[in-house]
């Protein structure tokens, strides 16, 4: 059984019909990409299932439980955690404050400690600047906090949005080297990503959509030499 | 020596005000919106407390604590009723008009309730005078209480914001509403705790008021509640320090101002002054300079 099971997906903006049915499954220890053009949905389809777009119609099912109609801050404690596009850490808080936020709702705190060593080994830059003010930080550090911060959390699904975007290319390669030993320490993965190229490159199998649907899916490195994909997502 | 007079005057009235402003601000950083009935919650507990203490027969400690739950429950309600149900339709301009409208209806409730006439409100503070200077310099127990109480407040909670869980909840919803829900943090729960903390806080601003200034009518709280709105865009809305540093200098400015120059431009200097000050520093004070990285 899927870990994540979307089923025919409907949202709206007022009046924009933004997501037209759309459906997608995410297996245990996966990497999933979302790809495709500005607007085609991604982030809607993102922020939908994390809580903060209210689904019209459909359904969201993780591992077994209905959380179509769960508020956003509820999700969280069930096992997914968001970074979202743009990071949007809280800029006045300084990194370890920020960090402690990622663990907001759990009461556990020698385990806390832990998990805040753990993140500090895989971002030592962020140790470096614990005290310092998340606004100071540069983009590709910012995105390493946004990460750290989503891990806080211990989460079995972690959802990403848009992770390399406004990066240097070292910070691109670093960031998709830290989504593969996420991957690899054993949570899931959902990616959505501008990058198709990188995208498809660390991810199992993909989806492409396209002004609110699904038009495409299949295995990543299939996906990767699909010669439709290559001339509309990969610039080839 | 009647400038030191005047001066202490200032402070102790400055001292409401920042007890108030703190709410204003507070509520403003955090669900983003103008609570232009916060002043009328001082009013609401100072009948509380004075009923209690002259209906109830209570001392003033418990009549004042019965006045601060009455206010914190009055406000949170009058969030969850009035407020909430806009924010959702996402309409800030519905709030801001729906609070002066909760203004009106608190007044009017309050006028329904114990007339137009104003009633005499009873010292709640029993602490003997301080005289300074062979009895030049008279400082109230009122003054006394008001003013430490202002500074209590405002080191509780600074503590409270920057060191405890829920308060760096209320920080995180203060940048960013959806980034906070994604960590866990219920906005809604977060935002009636801010109107309970500033709702209470009105209370004793009421109280202390009405102690030094001891009539109570059903617009008692309204020219303060805007005064104080004056002292929190007056310090930068939304800093705690700010509020408080505001309220004071307000109270001052108040106070000399009638003294020195006119009683009756009193309150156009005060807003004189906030006008000048909005020019030269349109954050106010203590107001922040955010500059985000994209």
């Amino acid at each position: 059984m899927a870990m994540l099971e979307v089923q025919n997906l409907h949202v709206y903006y007022g009046m924009i019909h933004a997501l037209k049915g759309v459906s997608f499954t995410v297996s245990q220890g996966e990497v999933i990409a979302l790809i495709g053009a500005n607007g085609a949905g991604k982030t809607t389809t993102l922020h939908t299932v994390t809580g903060l777009l209210p689904a019209k119609q459909g359904s969201i099912v993780f591992e077994g439980k209905d959380i179509t109609h769960v508020p956003a801050h509820k999700i969280v404690e069930m096992g997914i955690a968001h970074v979202p596009e743009g990071r949007r850490i809280f800029s006045q808080l300084n990194v370890y404050e920020n960090l402690i936020m990622g663990a907001f709702t759990r009461k556990d705190k020698a385990e806390i400690e832990e998990s805040l060593a753990t993140v500090y080994r895989r971002f030592p830059r962020l140790e470096e600047r614990k005290a310092q003010r998340a606004g100071t930080l540069s983009g590709g550090e910012q995105q390493m906090l946004a990460m750290g911060r989503a891990l806080m959390s211990r989460p079995r699904l972690i959802v990403m949005d848009e992770p390399s975007m406004g990066l240097s290319p070292i910070f691109v390669n670093e960031i998709f080297d830290i989504i593969r030993v996420v991957s690899e320490g054993g949570t899931t993965v959902l990616l959505v990503e501008q990058n198709a190229k990188k995208a498809l490159s660390i991810a199992d199998r993909a989806y492409v959509l396209e002004t609110g649907t699904v038009t495409m899916e299949g295995k990543a490195d299939e996906l990767l030499h699909n010669e439709a994909v290559q001339k509309a997502y990969l610039g080839e | 020596m009647s400038f030191l007079t005047y001066l202490k005057d200032g402070i102790s009235l400055g001292s409401v005000y920042a007890i108030i402003a703190l709410g204003y601000t507070m509520v403003y950083g955090i669900a983003k919106m103008l609570n232009f009935a916060h002043g009328d919650v001082i009013m609401v507990g100072a009948y509380t407390a004075l009923m209690m203490i002259t209906r109830a027969g209570l001392p003033a400690l418990p009549a004042v604590l019965i006045a601060m739950a009455t206010c914190t429950i009055l406000g949170i309600t009058i969030e969850m009723v009035a407020y909430r149900p806009l924010r959702k339709a996402g309409s800030p301009l519905a709030v801001l008009i729906t609070a002066i409208g909760v203004s009106y209806l608190l007044q009017n409730i309050a006028l329904l309730a114990f007339g137009a006439d104003g009633k005499t409100f009873i010292n709640v503070v029993s602490l003997p005078s301080l005289n300074l200077f062979d009895g030049q310099l008279v400082i109230s127990g009122v003054t006394i209480v008001t003013v430490l109480a202002n500074i209590v407040i405002m080191i509780c909670l600074t503590l409270f914001v920057k060191k405890t869980k829920r308060g760096r909840a209320m920080q995180a919803v203060s940048e960013d509403r959806d980034a906070a829900q994604l960590m866990g943090v219920n906005v809604n729960g977060t935002i009636s705790l801010t109107f309970a903390i500033g709702s209470a806080l009105a209370a004793i601003a009421g109280v202390l008021l009405c102690s030094a200034y001891p009539v109570v009518t059903p617009y008692t709280g309204a020219m303060p509640g805007i005064k104080a709105f004056v002292a929190a865009v007056f310090g930068g809305i939304g800093s705690i320090p700010g509020a408080m540093i505001g309220g004071i200098l307000l109270g001052v400015i108040e106070i000399l101002g009638r003294a020195y120059i006119s009683s009756q431009v009193a309150d156009a200097i005060v807003f004189g002054v906030l006008i000048i000050v909005l020019l030269v520093r349109p954050t106010g004070l203590f107001g922040k300079n955010v500059q985000e990285k994209v």
